[in-house]
């Protein structure tokens, strides 16, 4: 259920997200060494470009990841077809696109 | 049959039925010294039960047409000495998985061979009658790499092993795909895009999970998931060329 296109798409994501998880876990290990507070951290990346980018991307690249992953073992175990796997796709990547979105912009929009 | 009391016997439990559905049926064996699975099943067919259908024609592992699951696991049956595979004095017989049944231990072909054709695996000439026969290098890389798939004898093990294609029918499989790549690397073949397109679909290459159980049963130490390696990375790297 992957051609070449899907492949693409979740090998290039994968790709992104590596660095990103690294980023992401080791800049909260150092943020909470000295005990930051939520109002601490959230001074910092609120209204940052920077912070916001670097989530937003990252949540784009975990939905198309996810996306494509749960497509294959959903055709493969649970042997959906056609149309509901198309949309179950696309409404699996839209629903991450959602929720990290809001997060994204609730941490980092002022 | 009368069982003879100095005779060692196998208890083989053999699948009969067609296409609608089936069971195992109980056959005691002679056991003897050296002795195959074929040896088994024909011993059943021509002292039991001539009704038995199976399928095989060199015995000497060289047509691929005798393979069956053997206590679970797909394995020429012609090249698979008893002692080596019997749990105990048992032996379960069945049709190679993956593949529709025809009847008792034969099964249908078809889709095997078909997907080789889906796959592009079938030469595509570059040259006339008229022309110069090639020279090929047989140090070359390509050739090297077209040469480790050559000896594959459609034997469908690989086939038959791969949990890919139990989940997803439409997927081309290891065998076909390795015909793909070996001909991919053919100096002689004309018709490269023409294969990457071909394994670049929804049943193509890239649904492969790159477990290796192609690899690790295929009879004949032929290693499919390599040749499945190389061809998802010749259709990246032809699919970032269109990109660009
Ligand atoms: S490595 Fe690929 S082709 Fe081989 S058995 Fe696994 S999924 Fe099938
Ligand atoms: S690759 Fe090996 S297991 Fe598969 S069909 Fe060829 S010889 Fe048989
Ligand atoms: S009978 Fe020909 S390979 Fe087994």
């Amino acid at each position: 259920m992957l051609d070449l296109r899907l492949y693409m798409m979740q090998r290039l994501s994968a790709m992104f997200m590596a660095p990103f998880v690294l980023v992401h876990i080791a800049v909260m290990v150092y943020a909470i060494q000295g005990g930051l507070s939520t109002e601490e951290i959230l001074g910092r990346t609120q209204g940052s470009v920077f912070w916001f980018l670097f989530y937003a991307t990252f949540v784009i690249a975990v939905s198309v990841h996810s996306a494509i992953g749960l497509r294959v073992i959903a055709h493969e175990m649970l042997k959906l077809n056609g149309l509901t796997l198309s949309v179950l796709t696309w409404g699996i990547c839209l629903v991450l696109l959602f929720t990290g979105g809001r997060a994204v912009t609730a941490v980092t929009l002022l | 049959m009368t069982l003879l009391e100095d005779t060692k016997y196998l208890e083989v439990e053999i699948w009969r039925g067609d296409a609608a559905g089936g069971e195992f049926q109980s056959f005691q064996v002679p056991a003897y010294e050296s002795q195959t699975i074929l040896d088994v099943v024909s011993w059943v067919q021509q002292n039991t039960d001539p009704g038995l259908t199976y399928r095989y024609a060199c015995r000497v592992g060289m047509c691929g047409s005798c393979a069956m699951m053997v206590n679970g696991t797909p394995r020429w049956t012609c090249r698979t000495h008893v002692k080596k595979v019997a749990d105990g004095d048992r032996l379960r017989v069945a049709p190679l998985r993956n593949l529709p049944i025809i009847k008792d231990l034969a099964t249908d072909m078809d889709p095997f061979f078909d997907k080789w054709v889906a796959a592009e695996g079938k030469h595509h000439p570059s040259k006339s009658r008229e022309d110069q026969i090639e020279q090929i290098d047989p140090e070359n890389s390509a050739r090297v790499e077209a040469n480790s798939g050559i000896e594959c004898i459609n034997c469908s093990v690989c086939y038959a092993a791969c949990d890919t294609v139990a989940g997803n029918p439409d997927y081309l499989g290891p065998a076909a795909l390795q015909r793909a790549w070996t001909l991919y690397n053919d100096a002689r073949d004309a018709k490269k895009q023409v294969i990457l397109d071909a394994v670049s679909g929804t049943g193509g290459c890239h649904n492969c999970h790159s477990q290796g159980s192609c690899t690790v049963h295929c009879p004949n130490e032929l290693n499919p998931m390599k040749a499945i390696a190389g061809l998802k990375r010749e259709t990246a790297i032809s699919f970032l060329r269109k990109a660009r």
